[in-house]
């Protein structure tokens, strides 16, 4: 039994937190948020250079590390500093997929990747799909050497940012079938590719993407045709750990300004930390806090055994961790009072990360669900 | 004991509905039901409208041109308006000043501020939050200084709601530094336009700039904008209070709010059925639902009572903590109902100038989420209602 990180991930860390306290300002943020790309082509290459994207991918993928303990790691220190680039977008839902089915010529990609030179986007979601992992209604037609792509695909992270976009559609089966999902490497600028982009409530950009008789070479395809749904699920697992980890360091921001906030703020002539009332509710966020930090090893430590165990765990921390993240949310709000409320401060955006986290790949309740399901199997 | 409405009040409620029918404007009540912000002009004609109608100043006495409704009347306003989605009523200047100009004001003040108010010739803001004094208001600093026929005020307010629109502002501002803090304090009636004022947006966490920073630098106030006696303004302030917690338990913007998630929750789809069939989602709606009727009936338990002459005491600091969590569990519910559509910014979409991202539904709930957080901060936090509560009934 051995809680402690590696040297290397203790090292990678430290190197991360350092970076991003001393980069990753609130006002560079705000600057961020408020760009037209949503994102800083600076801080990506500062990320890449110090190995947190290679950190993310195994030494035979071309990087250093890949296992859960290698996300948690990483994602932990972006939650804490509010990071809104794609980096679940690029290289753990994207890289990861790439790296499962690729041909060697594709996952020839993944170099770029690590390297931040290339950016990618998973549209698999549709309008009317909601968190139905196998729900894909956008269809793939072979003739001869010509694949078409057509349907529609929604909230699409990143998706102006990537030089490829990950896209499933059906081959074959019916609308919520497992079997009979294909997954296809679709340049960006495509004919037939249409994006409507739009920013992210709680920072980066997403669009709408329209597939229309979109074209592609078989070679395009990953993996073999219908086959993809293991690997889409094993992707979004680990895109899983990644969100309860960027929840768990959010949430130690936010337990740390809370309690910053309730020894400074003075009002009736005390610091209101020193209401009995208002310490109690402090420390049930951090009680919290530590069960989501286990939520977490547990997730991170099944993310490669069997699809059930894996699955399991995954739903156990996102169920936990969600109930975590809104209360930490709204209490350190509430604490706060109505400077949380406002937009420059930093636990606002914060705040807004770990609710609207809450919107990827299932909620609270669809976890609850989910792990309702797997425990009866 | 009889839970229904008299056959005056069901007449009244008819009454009611037929006006909102007949007279609330659509493109109105489109802009509320989709969560759209609403302008400046698009309140100032609904008031205009409830003014032609002689029901906008709905709590004042008839003397000053009110329609002088009782608490049932006004609670039947409210919940009718509210599922009607009807713009809210701005209080500001109709139901937290007027009511302290008609209790401590001078007849001057009355006749020149009153009428104002009810044909929308001043847009009031209230200047009571500072930086330094939330829940601890009476620790207010903003100063006001005496010379000759002026007060020279300097200072500053914060979460000054509206701002941006108003002409007037009413202040509380110290007026004495050497008494205990409730003792020095005046109520000022200050110009917007005073040289030495400005006005700064904050914007709050979800892009709206709802709130504001007024700074005064030397503000120059006639000593006849003086609401009743110097130091005796903290007297007006709590009784203003009193006023800004009517309709503090919200009901008819809960039921309005139950009614646009059940909408929701029957067209959206959660593996292979209607969200409102998912026996979790279900049970979340059914627990709030439940709460909000027994909130609907302790709302009129106290509507009553204040009809029939008593005070509200506690029971509004109950009803604030209760209407707030209910308020707020029907947003968390309603965020959750829109799914992955709930991540877009709508910031676009608001402003009407594209086709929704996604259901035209989705857009404005995450949104409307975060801002209600500040439901259960402002107008007194739950924590300082609970205090209230506890204080009063045990006496400490």
């Amino acid at each position: 039994m051995d809680f402690n990180l590696t040297d290397e991930r203790q090292m990678l860390q430290d190197t991360l937190r350092r970076y991003l306290a001393d980069k990753y300002t609130t006002k560079l943020r705000n600057e961020i948020l408020e760009s037209e790309t949503g994102m800083s082509s600076a801080i990506w290459t500062g990320l890449a250079d110090l190995g947190v994207i290679g950190a993310l991918f195994t030494e035979a993928q071309g990087g250093f590390g890949g296992a859960g303990f290698d996300i948690t790691t990483v994602f932990e220190e972006l939650g804490r500093a509010g990071v809104v680039e794609p980096m679940l977008d690029s290289a753990i839902l994207g890289g990861r997929l790439i790296a499962a089915l690729g041909t060697e010529a594709q996952q020839a990609l993944l170099a770029d990747v690590i390297s931040g030179t290339l950016h990618l986007a998973f549209a698999h979601g549709e309008p009317t799909s909601r968190y139905d992992l196998s729900r894909v209604q956008a269809t793939a037609v072979q003739n001869g050497d010509e694949i078409v792509l057509n349907g529609r695909k929604a909230v699409v992270v990143n998706a102006e940012a990537a030089g490829y976009l990950i896209v499933s559609a059906r081959e074959s089966g019916a609308a919520d079938d497992v079997a009979g999902i294909s997954l296809f490497l679709v340049p960006a600028g495509s004919a037939g590719l249409t994006l409507r982009g739009y920013p992210l409530f709680a920072g980066g950009r997403a669009a709408e993407v329209s597939l229309d008789d979109l074209r592609l070479p078989a070679s395009a395809r990953l993996g073999a045709a219908g086959a993809a749904y293991p690997a889409i699920a094993a992707a979004v697992a680990a895109a899983n750990v990644a969100l309860v980890a960027e929840a768990l360091g959010a949430m130690e921001t936010a337990t740390e300004l809370t309690r910053s906030y309730l020894m400074t703020r003075q009002q009736f002539g005390r610091p209101i930390g020193t209401f009995q009332a208002l310490q109690h509710r402090y420390s049930d966020m951090l009680i919290e806090l530590e069960q989501a930090r286990s939520a977490v090893i547990n997730a991170a430590g099944h993310l490669e055994r069997d699809a059930q165990q894996r699955d399991l765990q995954i739903a156990a921390a996102r169920n936990l961790i969600g109930r975590a993240a809104r209360l930490v949310a709204e209490e350190s709000i509430q604490m706060h009072g109505g400077i949380a409320m406002t937009q420059e401060y930093e636990l606002a955006h914060i705040a807004k990360r770990l609710v609207m986290m809450d919107h990827r790949f299932g909620d609270t309740d669809y976890h609850l669900e989910r792990f309702i399901d797997l425990s009866a199997a | 004991m009889d839970l229904s409405y008299s056959p005056e009040e069901l007449a009244f409620r008819d009454e009611v509905r037929s006006f909102l029918r007949d007279d609330l404007p659509k493109e109105l009540s489109d802009k509320v039901r989709s969560g759209a912000e609403l302008g400046k002009a698009d309140i100032e004609r609904w008031h205009a409208i409830l003014n032609a109608r002689g029901w906008f100043a709905q709590n004042w006495p008839k003397e000053f041109g009110g329609a002088a409704w009782n608490a049932v009347q006004r609670h039947i306003f409210e919940e009718e308006a509210a599922m009607a989605d009807a713009p809210r009523i701005v209080p500001f200047g109709l139901s937290m000043l007027a009511p302290v100009l008609q209790k401590f004001g001078s007849k001057a003040q009355q006749d020149h501020y009153l009428p104002r108010i009810l044909n929308g010739d001043d847009w009031w803001c209230q200047g009571y939050s500072e930086p330094g004094a939330g829940s601890d208001l009476a620790s207010l600093k903003t100063r006001a200084v005496r010379e000759g026929d002026h007060y020279i005020v300097n200072g500053q307010k914060t979460w000054t709601t509206l701002g941006q629109y108003a002409n007037m502002i009413f202040c509380l501002v110290r007026t004495d530094p050497d008494v205990k803090q409730q003792e020095g304090i005046s109520f000022l009636l200050i110009d917007m336009d005073t040289p030495g004022i400005e006005v700064r947006p904050i914007i709050l966490l979800d892009g709206t700039p709802e709130v504001n920073e007024v700074f005064f630098k030397d503000v120059k106030v006639p000593v006849e904008n003086l609401v009743g006696e110097e130091n005796k303004g903290w007297t007006y302030a709590k009784y203003l209070l009193t006023h800004e917690r009517t309709n503090i338990a919200g009901v008819g913007f809960s039921r309005a709010g139950l009614d646009t998630l059940k909408r929701i929750a029957r067209i959206e789809m959660s593996g292979g059925r209607a969200l409102i069939e998912n026996p979790h989602f279900a049970a979340r709606l059914a627990k709030v639902e439940i709460d909000l009727m027994a909130m609907a009936t302790t709302n009129l338990r106290i509507i009553s009572q204040a009809a029939g002459g008593a005070a509200p005491g506690v029971e509004s600091s109950m009803l604030k903590v209760k209407g707030t969590i209910i308020r707020q569990e029907i947003n968390d519910l309603t965020r959750r109902a829109v799914g992955p559509y709930a991540m877009p910014f709508p910031s676009e979409t608001l402003e009407g100038n594209n086709d929704p991202v996604g259901p035209d539904y989705a857009g404005p709930q995450s949104a409307q989420y975060f801002n209600n957080r500040k439901l259960s901060i402002f107008g007194g936090s739950n924590e300082i209602q609970r205090g209230i509560i506890a204080k009063v009934k045990m006496g400490g």
